[in-house]
């Protein structure tokens, strides 16, 4: 139950993009198709998921404080490498992201050709890093962050596509012209977010 | 000269980073609900776009082409580490409320992109001030958002009180995170209808 609330938590009522405003770079540049949109979408939920609990691991056994003592080393025991976490975290992503898009490329083509373009942008999406540094800081366990991990990539895609089918609803709408664009789609965002506002406070069971 | 001071002056108005180039703003609005705190995330960030301009300015004879990516993002994220430890070292309280989001400035596409546009193909001390240039254009727009967010949801401006509860209800929805992205709409609809227009006129 308590997976499952946080789930829901992450999706919905913390939505990393809506409340937490991670991810807003390539949120606005890749949503004026619904087709880009779902590729994005489901990208991130696959890197997501699999960096949130490997650099938990990494977290765990390499930087933290003490966290090197397995090695039985006793000069290792006490070493703390936490001020290392960003330029760790950041290395892990970035070269997940060449594995995954390899491993896509090798084992499913046709996923490739729809999603191969998205995954090098995913590197320098601040969800990815923002998820696993909300990790740290919220002090979840291993399982916890694969679920974190996963539903805030699914709380981002859900996120971007309901952007991009409210953006091409209002194509023939008539915006003023300075707020075309750029102006427009943040202030749908903001109306999308008073939306999510309404999920805030649900719980599931006791 | 006068080109010189136009790399400064660009990106603050005509050609800015956060309302134009659409760089940026993932942060640009999480740490906007008090102005201390955008002033405090402003510095750090025009701290480490000019520290990573000169870096890569100086090493851009001697970056292979086909790393340069990962090079960049190394240089970046030794910056972020020192200007994370300056702050925790010396405004703990700031640093604790600005939470993850100094660790996010790795990501900001805003240093990203002006290595990869700037500062990869000019020399050092052009680099350097296009790294002002673009630090204070963001910290235009973050601080204005921050002080329409501070200033209409509590009433005060840096912690001062500006409108006396006495009379004005705040309005809690703007220190949500609906009211950051309504205010940043109108300014961008602001920026771009007003300021460089009259800009452009100049020209």
């Amino acid at each position: 139950m308590g997976l499952l609330n946080l789930a829901i938590e992450s999706i919905f009522i913390q939505n990393i993009l809506l409340s937490l405003f991670l991810g807003m770079c390539s949120y606005l540049a890749q949503s004026k198709k619904m087709e880009s949109a779902k590729g994005l979408g489901m990208a991130v939920i696959m890197v997501l998921t699999i960096a949130t609990p490997l650099n938990w691991l990494i977290r765990r056994y390499l930087l933290q404080s003490g966290a090197l003592s397995w090695t039985g080393v006793e000069a290792l025991g006490n070493l703390d490498l936490s001020f290392l976490t960003f330029i760790c975290f950041i290395a892990v992503i970035a070269s997940l992201v060449q594995i995954v898009e390899m491993v896509v490329d090798k084992f499913f083509p046709a996923l490739y050709n729809s999603l191969g373009i998205f995954l090098p942008l995913i590197t320098v999406n601040c969800a990815i890093l923002g998820a696993s540094l909300f990790m740290v800081e919220r002090q979840y366990s291993l399982i916890e962050s694969l679920v974190y991990g996963a539903s805030s990539g699914v709380g981002w895609a859900l996120a971007i596509m309901s952007l991009a089918a409210i953006r091409k609803k209002i194509r023939y709408s008539n915006v003023p012209e300075g707020l075309r664009g750029l102006g427009i789609a943040f202030i749908i965002t903001g109306l999308m977010a008073i939306g999510f506002l309404c999920f805030s406070g649900i719980t599931l069971g006791s | 000269m006068a080109k010189l001071r136009k790399i400064v002056s660009d990106p603050l108005a005509d050609n800015n980073p956060v309302t134009w180039q659409v760089l940026g703003v993932c942060s640009a609005l999480a740490v906007t609900t008090q102005v201390s705190t955008a002033l405090v995330m402003s510095i750090a960030l025009t701290a480490v776009l000019c520290g990573s301009n000169v870096v890569i300015s100086l090493l851009r004879n001697m970056i292979p082409n086909k790393i340069r990516m990962i090079v960049e993002l190394c240089v970046i994220a030794t910056l972020v580490i020192l200007a994370d430890q300056i702050l925790r070292a010396f405004v703990y309280d700031i640093s604790k409320q600005l939470s993850v989001f100094v660790g996010l400035i790795i990501t900001n596409c805003i240093v990203m992109g002006r290595a990869e546009a700037y500062a990869l193909q000019n020399p050092p001390f052009k680099s350097f001030l296009d790294g002002i240039g673009n630090g204070l254009g963001y910290s235009i727009i973050l601080v204005a958002v921050a002080a329409f967010r501070e200033l209409l949801g509590s009433g005060t401006l840096l912690g001062i009180t500006v409108l006396s509860p006495e009379w004005y209800v705040g309005n809690t929805l703007m220190l949500l995170p609906p009211g950051a992205f309504v205010i940043i709409g109108l300014l961008i609809w602001f920026q771009r209808t007003v300021i460089s227009k009259t800009l452009r006129e100049e020209d």
